[in-house]
């Protein structure tokens, strides 16, 4: 068992590697063709012809691309991920920094999303075709259909400017809170190791929207997955044994139907779970949420190349990792499922 | 069609009212795409500067932006802009991500890993920062927004298009068209290809909305839709700005038409689903 | 299972609904700041250093000198140009001659890690200023400061700057940003034989002796200034702490103010500005910024707007007005000449063309030889996207009417300066300010055929040097207000840009703020600021 489960792993990371090489060489081929001069612009104002060309030389931009390209594999290979001409800092710095608030976000929206969606699919799948299943059907579309930056905008207009009930949208924490002493660089956690309930509060209100705007989005295919998962079970010959046997009604659903329904759901949980690390960029300006997404953006628009590289990379990563993670965590719980090569 | 199949269409449609609605949204949208410019009371790019910032009113039944334009010509206007990305991306990933799919299904070895590679580093990025990305470095354009969104879409298509084409490859009717001395190629194209195609309409149809929320994205940061050309991200980016000093109008109706028709792009892909395959409906 | 989820939302909900008692105690001794950026470099000297480093450089630094106050008509204090006042040197003794400055320094003076200020470090900071290039370099060159050698150390507290030439931008500009006192022993210990001046460790790292040192930043998010109890260089600041936060939504930053969330901003697009100052909940004060305008520029040796019938033509068409009104929002002066109108040399009526005179326009066009007109991009810095895109899109319609077909292309901030610097954007609105008001330096960046990054039309006219260059060193009070007279005649009749607007710099704050002054660095002096 252990030899074959290595041998799966080593499998799999094989398998994921050249899609990882080609994110590396297809993110680098696209952030040399973005415009801008990161030269000029790290030169600063009134720099001349010679000034900029002197820092030129210095950020390597003067060699030719192929040449550029094997510089950055080595400084990957060596854990170095540039450094970013807008703010100074190394990237891998300003990534570390803001990977928690980014996670902390997303998390907190999927636990959210999960909440809710799971619920509701599992109350539509025991009443398929009624009023209740298609308004379940109906409000989870709507959710998926709202544009997340005009969501985050109405609901900062209504709950913050118009109702008073959340704080300002300025980020993870008030800074006349102290920020909780670092464990886990999640605030929340953190305040609650502390014991700090007035900064958990605090932390859990600035987190309310940006969380809310998130989650809505990932309800339907959540919602969707559960309600087919849960039909399939429900419609199998064990439940209808169970059934027959006269197990109550709650446990035929809770202890059979659902156990098993949620093994695809925790797929999806997983597939969701990157695809909101890398689409939550708007959520994260629209907030001023200190995360990656909203890092990348600016980066980007600024044609600072080397935090857009990072974090692609690093989305890249985490998600080869988490679909990995997942794949053997099914394989591990449901013996049926045979895993190919 | 058939009589069957359309009898068994009106029942589908009638028997989901929400299908129906959808549909019927659908049309109209459509119609506003294709009549827009038309329909449009003012010009969508004529500045009032006497009239700017005003409220709904029978004038201005969606009110005016800051250079007094009517925002109800805008928002109809942008429907033809937008249905355009929309479908024009659909159509360009749809076409190139199932025929790669179907060739990688029916050919495999290096045709297959080449593929299956290409979908592999596509679904590696965060989908969104990709299609940024491509639109920042090959320039603002309408078409560079379409190439993006159909880029990032790709691998949906050519996955689904292999394993139908997989599973099709050793059917009885393949192999009757086979023995009946028909070379590979012809195989593929008139028996193999079109069977993948039901299916993935339905995911084209969810794609739609998605490919039109992605452009919405990326014009709401700037990227992409030139001003003053009129398409619901950017007018909403526009009224965003507006919207904590009480002009919600600005961004609140092509907000609202976005999600629209969103919503029924996603409403009809579900329909469509229950019409194409009854077996697979969730 | 319905009633725990009620349960649960219930629970949420109050966590949410009830506010915070810990909130309220903090503020009365702690300003709030918000605006788009903050600084995103500690040392005015590095490259790169944006604007916004120029106020944690003005507040955790101090300089030789400063400049005095005025109060105008309606009550709003500015810093006075024409009054130099001493911060670090007690006193100072210009030279019989004229050539040198000799400064006394204060003895008591610290810097933020309890080490004496001496001479060393004047001079320590000033060679650095001058030899690190870029920016801080060319600035002190605008006093004619160029050399190290013009600065000697006396002795511990007597400081001696040589000049090359006799320049009255001289004394004024050691009282700039960028003429900084630095800890130079304290720089020095980081300093490496790649990096002599430590510029990497004071890019992140306070080594000032200014009124306010830094109790904590975060980049891209907020930087938290505290009192530095031992400033001798001034009268000791009112407020305790200061916080400037970094919110990008503009609608945020208003809201915040008036909600009291934020005490003061001026990083606030036009629109809001006109209604704060309607509504009564807040202070608002617009200054016109010194020395400044924002213009359509348009390249004069390429095609098509090489010819001057054409630029004429668009002169004539231009809608100042509407521009005024619904871009900015009358926020500002309507200034249709180069020099602002609160700098020497200010004249209106200077202004040659009829306005919106499309007739003419037209007639224009056709004896240049375009009567069918001709298509062009119009360039905009997307950084400024809120008032300048309205901008452009009321200058691609008025075009529009003499057949000048525009598409609007908006740069990223961040690469405006490499488009401005390649010189190859044929129309584009731009903006300039000098920190230094003297009319004759704004012309020597932005008309002189020295050909600097800020002449982006390529405009170079050795009559219009002439002019500039007479006005730089004239001494004679009639005979410069005739050059600048005479700067501007030319300008006005060749038009290689169009200025259209000097902005005010609109200040919103709370009812209790007191003490607010206008700089010519546009930023904020938290020393003078106080809650009444």
């Amino acid at each position: 068992m252990r030899a074959s489960f290595l041998r799966l792993l080593s499998r799999r990371l094989a398998a994921a590697a050249p899609g990882l090489a080609g994110v590396v060489v297809v993110t680098f081929c696209l952030m040399r063709a973005l415009p801008g001069d990161p030269a000029a612009y790290f030169a600063g104002n009134a720099a001349t012809k010679e000034a900029i060309e002197q820092v030129r030389v210095k950020l390597g931009l003067d060699k030719s691309l192929p040449e550029q390209f094997a510089v950055y594999v080595r400084d990957l290979a060596r854990g170095d991920l540039g450094q970013s001409v807008t703010t100074g800092q190394p990237v891998r710095a300003e990534m570390l920094a803001r990977l928690p608030a980014s996670l902390e976000l997303t998390l907190s929206a999927l636990l959210l999303a999960v909440a809710v969606a799971v619920p509701a699919g599992v109350l539509a799948a025991t009443r398929p075709g009624s009023w209740v299943d298609q308004a379940v059907r109906v409000l989870t579309t709507a959710g998926v259909s709202l544009p997340t930056f005009f969501t985050g905008i109405l609901l900062v207009y209504v709950f913050y400017y118009l109702l008073g009930w959340s704080p300002s949208p300025t980020g993870r924490l008030d800074s006349l809170f102290p920020t909780p002493p670092r464990v886990t660089s999640f605030y929340l956690l953190d305040a609650l190791i502390a014991r700090d309930f007035e900064t958990f509060r605090a932390c859990l209100r600035q987190l309310a929207l940006p969380a809310v705007t998130m989650a809505l989005f990932v309800m339907a295919p959540l919602a969707r997955m559960t309600r087919a998962s849960m039909l399939g079970v429900l419609g199998s010959d064990f439940i209808r044994t169970a059934r027959a046997s006269g197990l109550s009604r709650r446990t035929v659903l809770w202890t059979y139907g659902f156990r098993n329904a949620m093994l695809p759901v925790v797929t999806t949980l997983g597939m969701i779970f990157s695809f909101m690390l890398g689409a939550n960029v708007l959520v994260e300006k629209v907030f001023a949420w200190p995360g990656i997404g909203s890092f990348a953006l600016e980066s980007l628009l600024a044609s600072d190349y080397a935090p857009v590289q990072g974090f692609i990379l690093i989305m890249a990563t985490l998600y080869v990792l988490l679909n990995l993670t997942i794949d053997i965590l099914y394989g591990l719980i449901d013996p049926r499922v045979r895993i190919e090569a | 069609m058939t009589a069957a199949a359309l009898r068994h269409a009106r029942y589908v449609v009638t028997e989901n009212p929400i299908t129906l609605v959808a549909f019927s949204m659908l049309l109209i949208l459509l119609l506003l795409a294709l009549l827009g410019p038309a329909l449009a009371p003012y010009d969508p790019l004529k500045s009032d500067t006497a009239s700017t910032l005003k409220p709904p009113s029978a004038r201005h039944w969606f009110g005016t932006d800051q250079l007094g334009r009517d925002m109800l010509s805008r928002v109809v206007v942008a429907t033809r802009l937008d249905m355009a990305i929309a479908f024009s991306a659909v159509a360009l990933s749809f076409a190139a991500g199932s025929l790669a799919g179907a060739c990688a299904g029916v050919f495999g070895g290096w045709t297959e890993r080449i593929v299956a590679r290409i979908s592999d580093t596509i679904m590696a990025f965060p989908l969104f920062v990709l299609a940024m990305g491509i639109v920042a470095a090959l320039g603002n354009s309408v078409f560079n927004v379409i190439l993006a969104t159909a880029i990032i879409n790709l691998p949906f298509y050519a996955r689904m298009a292999r394993a139908e084409a997989n599973v099709r490859r050793e059917a009885g009717f393949v192999e009757a068209a086979r023995l009946s001395g028909n070379g590979t190629m012809r195989v593929l194209a008139v028996h193999i290809y079109p069977n993948c195609l039901p299916p993935m309409m339905v995911q084209a149809s969810l794609n739609l909305g998605w490919a039109m929320l992605n452009a919405a994205g990326l014009a709401f940061i700037g990227l992409g839709v030139r001003p003053p050309t009129p398409e619901w991200g950017i007018l909403v980016a526009e009224g965003a700005s507006f919207i904590l000093s009480g002009e919600w109008w600005i961004a609140l109706f092509p907000g609202l038409a976005l999600m629209l028709a969103v919503f029924c792009f996603n409403l009809m892909g579900d329909g469509l689903r229950d019409l194409i395959d009854p077996r697979r409906r969730t | 299972m319905r009633c725990t989820k009620a349960l649960l939302l219930g629970l949420v909900a109050g966590l949410l609904a009830v506010p915070s008692v810990v909130q309220a105690q903090g503020r009365a001794d702690t300003l709030i700041v918000v605006t788009e950026v903050g600084p995103n470099m500690l040392d005015i000297h590095a490259p790169g250093a944006n604007r916004p480093s120029y106020q944690s450089s003005w507040n955790i630094y101090d300089r030789l000198l400063t400049f005095g106050s005025k109060t105008l008509k309606d009550g709003s204090k500015m810093y006075d140009y024409a009054s130099l006042k001493p911060e670090l040197a007690e006193s100072w003794q210009v030279a019989p001659d004229g050539m040198s400055v000799t400064f006394k320094l204060r003895k008591d003076a610290k810097f933020h890690d309890g080490s004496s200020v001496t001479a060393h470090d004047v001079k320590w900071s000033f060679d650095r200023a001058v030899t690190v290039g870029g920016f801080p370099t060319f600035q002190m060159k605008a006093g004619s400061l160029e050399k190290p050698e013009q600065f000697e150390v006396v002795d511990d507290y007597t400081f001696r700057v040589k000049f090359v030439r006799k320049d009255k931008l001289s004394m004024p500009d050691l009282g700039v940003p960028v003429a900084v006192i630095i800890n130079s022993k304290l720089a020095k210990q980081h300093a490496t034989a790649q990096d002599p001046w430590a510029v990497e460790w004071v890019k992140q790292n306070d080594a000032g002796g200014g009124a306010y040192r830094i109790e904590s930043w975060r980049p891209g998010q907020e930087t938290v200034y505290a009192r530095f109890e031992d400033w001798k260089s001034g009268p000791l600041p009112k407020i305790r702490r200061i916080i400037v936060r970094e919110i990008p939504s503009a609608g945020t930053r208003r809201a915040m103010l008036e909600k009291g969330d934020a005490d003061i901003s001026f990083d606030l697009p036009p629109k809001d500005f006109s209604e704060i100052a309607k509504e009564d909940k807040l202070k608002v004060t617009g200054i016109p910024i010194e020395n400044s305008h924002r213009y359509l520029g348009m390249n004069v040796v390429k095609p098509p707007f090489n010819n001057l019938k054409v630029r004429q033509a668009v002169a004539s068409v231009l809608p100042y007005e509407k521009i005024f009104s619904t871009a900015f929002f009358g926020r500002g002066i309507l200034l249709s000449t180069p020099v602002a109108s609160n700098t020497f040399g200010y004249d209106p009526k200077l202004y040659p063309y009829k306005m919106g005179d499309v007739a003419k326009a037209k007639q224009l066009m056709a004896e240049a030889g375009y009567a069918n007109g001709f298509e062009t991009p119009l360039y905009l810095d997307a950084g400024r996207a809120t008032t300048d895109e309205p901008t452009a899109v009321l200058i691609q319609e008025a075009l529009g009417q003499i057949g000048i077909k525009t598409t609007i292309e908006k740069v990223p901030a961040a690469n405006w300066r490499a488009n401005q610097g390649k010189k190859e954007m044929p129309l584009f609105v731009d903006q300039f300010g000098g920190w230094l008001n003297y009319p004759e330096y704004f012309f020597f960046w932005n008309y002189h055929g020295q050909n600097a990054t800020f002449n982006v039309s390529s405009y170079v006219n050795p009559e219009m040097d002439k002019w500039i260059d007479s006005a730089r060193f004239e001494t004679d009070q009639k005979k410069y207000a005739d050059d600048v007279r005479e700067m501007q005649k030319v300008a006005m009749r060749d038009v290689p840009r169009l200025p259209f607007v000097q902005l005010y710099l609109d200040v919103a704050m709370q009812k209790n703020i007191v003490g607010y002054q206008y700089w010519f660095h546009i930023q904020l002096d938290f020393r003078q600021l106080a809650k009444s």
